[in-house]
């Protein structure tokens, strides 16, 4: 009784200077967290949450009618279903096609690895619309394959199973990456053990590989599930009357000019989008089996024979395909009209560098503003949040997840309605183009500076202090040099993203800050097929580059 | 000068209910001597040693250096410096670098920040590594740059946590030594941690033992190893045998006790108060039993463990347990176990601990 009344006002009295000194401490850092935070919620959470309402609330209040009649439109349920249905298959599809080439590539003797693992890897550098236009191309109407080979004349490449092609090649990387580097980290001690107690190779396979890369496989399919839920410009360009939310969120935004309709659409997509993120983050995530060291593990290829040439031959075939498509645009940005004269020219390189050569340095100058924002931005925001607890730093955890995780059309339709007006009056400027892509791209960089930070021994963070440097000089020159390879990533991931990326910043160019991407788009409807082929040419070429030029400079500034 | 004084310090960490890392300290540090933080794992001294650091705040009490109450100014404001367990060398910088780190937030001249890190590396023997990555430097190299970098700034107090732990033995006694001989030509007030009792004695000028948060006792190397305050610091500070007794007689400057039958000692009385029939305990090392054919004592043998330079015995007095080494088992032979030995011990460094202890009793020594 006495103890506990006397052990309880000491430690409340004192509790709150605590509580505070963090903040006192050091009033720069926690300003440099106010104004992150704040921003991370203007720029991310206040959106979504503008679109949410605009979903059920139109100018005259909150209408159940309205939202009843707008829902029991059949468009609303039918792209909703259609959506789902691509998700879901290219989801299948793509993880099982991943599998293979993953497996293939580190437990088989199949020749030419590094020649697939190079090939797999052309789509995500480049915009997931690359694989529709060269479907455009090959297969359309005027098509190189379906005419001009096969003398199909009104071939229908519009639809669902086009959709289904693109989406399950552009998406494989991601889950051949992905399963790859848990194949890489499972000792493959563990299967020798099982072969040395007399398993067979497929029991093997089934009973010890399978089990062990499952998490990674579950994450794959929901990771493709919700870029296939995103993506825009595939359905956009393909889609024919396949429908998908974002389209119709795009169409009845821009179209119809309904904005309520657009909202609620693009509220819907959220739907599959946040629940296959968190089934992913708070499930998959905690059910690996492997403990991933940095270090890829002991390695032994044995399986050899007879069985890798089906799996070659499966290999080949996936990268095959995506190095066809590819080299389809290429082909095609020198031709002067495809599939009717197929004449050698440059004239569409002349094109994109005078007539377009506003968008093209657009394109590059806003990528090159919003990429190094994204990657310090990432890197402080892992360190406030791993290093630093201050209070309030769930809302900064939350709103960069909520803007991880839901679809571009959401963030786009959010920003056009949410910064519309004064005070946030942005609509038109460069400022609203590079924030869209500075918020989508944060995650990469913060989830990469959070596992690097948490290797990282705090101790020499304190050395710092205790020498007598404020945090935030702490922070730029002990905690940020030592993140150098989380750094690169999210440069690299920002970079190829915020020029790659189209379903959120459709809704934000405007005539003076238009996008490649966006313009690449246009061209593809209008069938100025050259043109548009030229310009992915050129971005999948920028982003080699650029890419290249990163990890030269990463390599030659971590030797010493 | 920098004198540094914890008064009442409680360290209760936030979510860890009921749990108090460190209860009520009270320790002062004298102006240029090196005191030990001594004690088990997850006594508090870490804590203790964080928060004179400024990287723990304490739930309650005042910490003062140099008369200044720095409890509430922030870490990097309170002119501390630290040697820490892992080194915690910046691996992106080279040796020079890292000392030159702290000596450039300080308001000096070019020139005089060169002359400090010159004449410091060339104190540490480190002069021609300054180009080098910590990475490619040896443990006790990378030792030196840590402590290179904590002292160039001249700071007022020098923190060290458990800094030879990662260090093999041999190793470890030459740095222990280096640090030692640095710290008293600096003459830098030093709080040092660690859980090896040999290196505390070591070291330090004061050995503070800590135990559950609190203090036990906190005195120079010597009378905490040969008048521990309590049976815990006996025990802690190397092996040493808690014989139960009763007081015989007491005069004016002796006491008597008797253990068994065949034993009792008589000792110097010193500052305490005792009762005859009073219960006690007395504590005996076992460096200071030996065989002797004369000796009164009759032990039976339990245990013998062989170990080079000795052998060690595990004996039983009348159902007291009492170890003892025997260094010349050469001459005497090796006794088997169930075997009667005589022993005879040396009464005078013989200390004897009430029956219970009081929270006190650290202070009573
Ligand atoms: N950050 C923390 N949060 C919660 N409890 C802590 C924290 N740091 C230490 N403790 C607890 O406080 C107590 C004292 O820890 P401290 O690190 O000071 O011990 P130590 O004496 O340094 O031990 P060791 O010899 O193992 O380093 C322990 O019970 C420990 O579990
Ligand atoms: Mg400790």
């Amino acid at each position: 009784m006495t103890l506990a009344s006397q052990a309880t006002p000491s430690g409340r009295t004192a509790a709150a200077p605590a509580f505070l000194r963090n903040i006192v401490v050091d009033p720069w850092l926690f300003g440099i967290f106010a104004v992150t935070t704040l921003s991370v919620l203007v720029f991310a959470a206040l959106p979504i949450f503008t679109v949410l309402k605009q979903a059920v609330v139109t100018e005259h209040g909150f209408d159940i009618a309205v939202l009843i009649s707008t829902l029991s439109q059949s468009f609303v349920w039918e792209s909703l279903a259609n959506t789902l249905l691509l998700g879901a298959t290219s989801a299948l599809i793509a993880t099982a096609a991943g599998f293979l080439l993953a497996f293939s590539a580190t437990r088989t003797t199949m020749p030419g690895k590094i020649f697939v693992h190079g090939v797999a890897l052309l789509p995500i550098i480049s915009p997931p619309f690359v694989m529709a236009l060269a479907v455009v191309i090959l297969f359309g109407r005027s098509g190189l394959i379906t005419r001009e080979l096969l003398g199909i004349r009104n071939a229908n490449v519009y639809g669902f199973h086009s959709l289904v092609l693109i989406q399950s090649l552009a998406f494989t990387p991601i889950a051949y990456l992905n399963i790859r580097g848990m194949l890489q980290s499972i000792d493959s001690a563990l299967e020798d053990a099982s072969a040395s107690l007399g398993a067979s190779r497929w029991t093997t396979f089934s009973r010890v590989t399978l089990p062990l890369v499952t998490p990674a496989i579950l994450s794959s399919t929901l990771l493709v599930f919700v870029k296939s839920v995103e993506d825009f410009g595939n359905p956009m360009l393909i889609g024919g009357n396949f429908n998908t939310l974002a389209v119709e969120a795009y169409s009845q935004m821009v179209g119809y000019f309904n904005l309520q309709a657009g909202a609620l659409l693009a509220s819907l997509m959220l739907v599959p989008s946040m629940t296959a993120f968190l089934i992913h983050r708070y499930w998959v995530s905690k059910r690996s089996y492997v403990t991933v060291t940095g270090k890829p593990s002991a390695q032994t290829i044995r399986i050899s024979g007879a069985v890798v040439v089906p799996l070659t031959i499966a290999c080949y075939a996936i990268v095959l395909a995506i190095l066809l498509f590819y080299l389809t645009v290429i082909y095609v940005s020198f031709t002067r009209l495809p599939g009717v004269d197929n004449t050698l020219t440059t004239a569409h390189y002349v094109t994109v560098f005078t007539a377009g050569f506003h968008t093209l340095s657009n394109s590059l100058l806003l990528a090159g503003i919003a990429t190094p924002v994204t990657a310090i931005a990432g890197m402080l925001i892992a360190y406030l949040l791993i290093r630093k607890a201050f209070p309030g730093s769930f809302l900064l955890r939350w709103g960069t997840l909520l803007s991880f995780a839901a679809p571009g059309t959401i963030l786009g339709i959010g920003y056009v309605s949410t910064f519309n007006a004064p005070p946030l009056l942005l609509t038109g400027t460069a400022f609203i183009v590079i924030a869209a892509m500075v918020v989508k791209n944060l995650q990469v960089g913060i989830e990469a500076g959070s596992n690097q930070l948490r290797q990282i021994d705090k101790s020499i963070e304190e050395a710092s202090t205790i020498l007598g440097a404020s945090n935030t000089r702490t922070f730029f020159q002990i905690t940020l040099p030592l993140l150098k390879p989380a750094l690169f990533t999210s440069l690299s991931y920002a970079f190829t993203r915020s020029l790659t990326t189209l379903s959120a910043v459709i809704f934000l160019v405007s005539a003076n800050w238009t996008l490649i991407t966006v313009t690449i788009l246009s061209q593809v409807e209008t069938l100025k097929l050259g043109v548009a082929a030229a310009y992915c040419s050129i971005l999948v070429f920028v982003v080699l580059a650029i890419l290249a030029l990163m990890q030269l400079v990463l390599n030659s500034t971590s030797k010493r | 000068m920098s004198k540094v004084i914890f008064s009442n310090i409680t360290k209760r960490y936030p979510g860890v209910a009921g749990a108090t890392a460190v209860d009520r300290l009270n320790l002062t540090i004298e102006e240029g001597t090196l005191v030990t933080l001594l004690g088990p794992s997850g006594c508090g001294k870490t804590t203790t040693l964080r928060m004179l650091a400024g990287f723990e705040t304490p739930t309650d009490g005042t910490i003062t250096i140099g008369g200044r109450d720095v409890t509430n100014v922030p870490v990097n404001a309170r002119n501390v410096g630290m040697v820490f367990q892992s080194y915690a060398l910046f691996p992106h910088m080279t040796v020079r670098e890292n000392v030159e780190y702290g000596v450039r937030l300080l308001p000096l001249a070019k020139g005089e920040m060169k002359d400090r890190v010159d004449s410091i590396l060339e104190t540490m023997a480190l002069a021609q590594y300054a180009d080098r990555a910590p990475a490619r430097l040896s443990g006790g190299q990378q030792q030196r740059v840590a402590l290179a970098r904590a002292v160039v700034t001249q700071p007022k107090v020098l923190l060290f946590d458990e800094p030879l732990s990662n260090l093999d033995a041999q190793l470890r006694e030459r740095m222990r030594d280096e640090l030692r001989a640095i710290q008293l030509r600096l003459g830098i007030t030093s709080l040092y941690v660690t859980h090896d009792q040999s290196e505390a004695m070591a070291i330090s000028d004061r050995v503070v033992v800590m135990r559950g948060g609190v203090i036990e006792q906190d005195d120079t190397p010597l009378n905490v190893y040969s008048r521990p305050g309590t049976g815990f610091v006996a025990e802690f500070m190397g092996k040493a045998n808690i014989l139960r007794g009763t007081v015989e007689t007491v005069d004016e400057t002796t006491v008597r006790v008797r253990i068994s039958t065949t034993v009792a000692f008589t000792l110097a009385r010193g500052p305490r108060a005792f009762r005859p029939g009073e219960a006690v305990r007395c504590v005996v090392r076992p460096e200071h039993i030996r065989v002797d054919p004369d000796g009164a004592m009759e032990a039976k043998v339990r245990r013998v463990v062989f170990q080079g330079a000795h052998v060690e015995y595990l004996t039983e007095i009348e159902g007291q347990e009492c170890v003892f080494l025997d260094s010349d088992y050469y001459r005497t032979g090796v006794a088997e176990v169930g075997q009667t030995l005589r022993l005879s011990i040396d009464s005078r460094p013989v200390w004897i601990l009430p029956e219970t202890e009081t929270a006190s009793m650290g202070k009573a020594a």
